[in-house]
């Protein structure tokens, strides 16, 4: 019998497509970096806003908007938007945006009728 | 029914016919006093501890699944109070002296076997941070006692003690440091809980908190609405989800714990034996089984399986630590879903909703917690002040920056425990 896993939310091994080098990576060539598009504080920001930003964070059972680095590869931070439960991955994108590409939201929409969205 | 030697064996001699189940199975009465949501280790030592210390009578612990099947089943069965961070220390103290009890207290065997705990050092730099972790302990009124290499190659002589990466020398014992029959410690908690008049309901998630004016008044679940003077939420790994009901965002993500055993073997591994730097531990349960695991797969899941680069990271530190455990077969290998905070520190507080309580953010750990988190956060239910032992379990904590306890001293941030 032949076990055939898939290139990406499989069971055993989470890989991600790097969106610098085009590269398909193992997990263990990665370091996550937690939840994404974070609204960064700064200088004259209240205690709860560098509560929010820092330590408080949404972790859903579900989708979720997630930082990567290619740790062992190219070394550039990524986004990517997996499933929590499924470990399913939709898409992964360059850090340097602000918010997820709304064709990766409407991709999500179509698999996932009854997520909330992205606010 | 109480248990006793007499009772096992009378019932021996009768076909154990008399045997009855050992709690009710109720459905949920339309209104109680105070609801906790959660049938995990911590949600039934809480209701334990509120009918019990407390003499409070109208209780329901709704649990979605079954009582047991969370955490309180999944893990490695590790007890020790070893903590250094005043705040840490005297809570971990204090819930070993309430399982040093435990049996006797709940009338259910919990097997805890206080084998000792040995904590592995590699380096003068790390003997001496353990040297001063042994002395906290012992200010603490815990046991401790500094092992060389040749002291602990006597007692554990099939160590790898010249490897080259982490050559041993020496070790921390900590010997009241235990395991204990996960399951037992749920169903014993369960049992003495619904003695008291706790109404324990199963199959009842909970899918919405009702807050009114800034109050609780109440919860909505599979089975129906069920008013409530006080809430309690003790969910473990689902924290985030049941929190964001009650409007709440948590400083927790929540990630994969994975733990493994072998066949059963004959005795060999007599302690509990710790290898921070290859991030693996090791004890042989009382059916011989060797019982080990090691990091986080560290990337935020509910999938409760494991991944497999951890799991080889796990074989190879077991490889370098103890070479013989080579030949044993791995039976099975199962993942639990950790509240893991940014500075590995638990959360018994308040919320901002009145008659809304919250213990959470366990991480890897919260099994040894269990009498000591239900004793404190039954306390802060039953009373409204935190428990002189869990003072600094505060929620507000990353606000202020305040009594942040960063135990393992590696930065109070995510992912970094
Ligand atoms: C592999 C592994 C090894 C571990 N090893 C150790 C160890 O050696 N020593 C140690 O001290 N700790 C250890 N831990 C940690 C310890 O198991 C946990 O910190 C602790 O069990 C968590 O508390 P609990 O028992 O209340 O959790 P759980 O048993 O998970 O209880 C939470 C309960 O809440 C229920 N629930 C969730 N959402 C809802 C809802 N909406 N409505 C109703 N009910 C709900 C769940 O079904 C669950 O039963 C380990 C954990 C794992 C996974
Ligand atoms: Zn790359």
């Amino acid at each position: 019998m032949q076990f055939i896993y898939p290139r990406s939310g499989g069971h055993d091994m989470l890989i991600l497509n790097c969106p610098y080098c085009g590269i398909d990576a193992d997990e263990t060539d990665l370091h996550s970096g937690g939840q994404a598009h974070l609204k960064r504080e700064t200088i004259g920001s209240q205690d709860t806003d560098f509560e929010n930003y820092l330590f408080n964070r949404d972790n859903p059972m579900g989708v979720h908007f997630e930082r990567w680095r290619h740790a062992n590869g190219c070394g550039k931070w990524f986004l990517a938007a997996r499933d929590t439960t499924t470990l399913e991955v939709f898409a992964t994108y360059p850090a340097q945006t602000l918010k997820p590409p709304q064709a990766v939201v409407n991709a999500i929409k179509k698999k996932h009728p009854d997520w909330k969205g992205w606010p | 029914m109480r248990y006793s030697a007499l009772k096992v064996f009378t019932q021996g001699l009768t076909g154990n016919k008399g045997w009855r189940p050992v709690w009710r199975n109720p459905d949920p009465k339309p209104e109680y006093d105070i609801v906790i949501i959660g049938g995990g280790g911590h949600g039934l030592s809480t209701a334990y501890y509120l009918a019990k210390k407390h003499g409070l009578k109208n209780i329901a612990v709704l649990e979605k699944g079954y009582i047991g099947g969370g955490n309180v089943g999944r893990n490695t069965t590790i007890v020790r109070a070893n903590y250094f961070l005043p705040g840490n220390s005297e809570f971990y103290s204090h819930s070993m002296k309430l399982w040093e009890g435990l049996s006797q207290d709940l009338n259910f065997n919990v097997m805890l076997s206080q084998r000792g705990v040995i904590s592995l050092f590699h380096s003068d730099g790390q003997r001496d941070a353990f040297v001063r972790r042994g002395n906290a302990m012992i200010n603490q009124g815990d046991d401790a006692v500094l092992l060389d290499r040749d002291g602990l190659q006597k007692m554990l002589p099939y160590l790898d003690y010249d490897n080259g990466r982490f050559p041993i020398y020496g070790g921390l014992l900590h010997p009241r440091g235990a395991t204990a029959r996960h399951d037992g410690v749920a169903w014993g908690y369960a049992r003495g809980a619904d003695q008291r008049g706790v109404d324990l309901i199963q199959n009842c998630e909970v899918t919405g908190i009702d807050i009114v004016g800034g109050k609780v008044t109440g919860v909505q679940t599979t089975r129906g609405a069920i008013r409530a003077k006080k809430v309690g939420i003790v969910v473990a790994g689902r924290s985030g989800q049941v929190a964001e009901m009650a409007g709440m965002r948590l400083p927790i993500e929540s990630h994969v714990l994975q733990a493994f055993v072998s066949e059963g073997l004959k005795p060999a591994i007599d302690h509990v034996i710790s290898f921070g730097m290859g991030h693996f531990y090791i004890s042989q349960s009382d059916k011989g089984g060797l019982v080990f695991g090691g990091d986080l797969d560290f990337y935020a899941s509910y999938a409760q399986r494991g991944n497999l680069p951890r799991k080889e990271q796990v074989m190879e530190a077991a490889m370098t630590l103890m070479p013989m455990i080579g030949k044993a077969k791995v039976l099975r290998s199962w993942g639990g879903i950790m509240d893991m905070t940014p500075d590995g520190s638990p959360i018994i507080d308040k919320t901002g909703t009145d008659g809304l309580f919250i213990d959470c953010g366990w991480c890897y750990g919260g099994f040894k917690a269990v009498p000591g988190s239900g004793d404190a956060f039954a306390h802060l239910i039953a009373t409204g002040q935190p428990h002189e032992t869990a003072r600094g379990f505060r929620l507000d904590r990353f606000r202020t920056g305040q009594g942040i306890m960063d135990e393992e001293g590696t930065g109070s941030q995510h992912n970094l425990h």
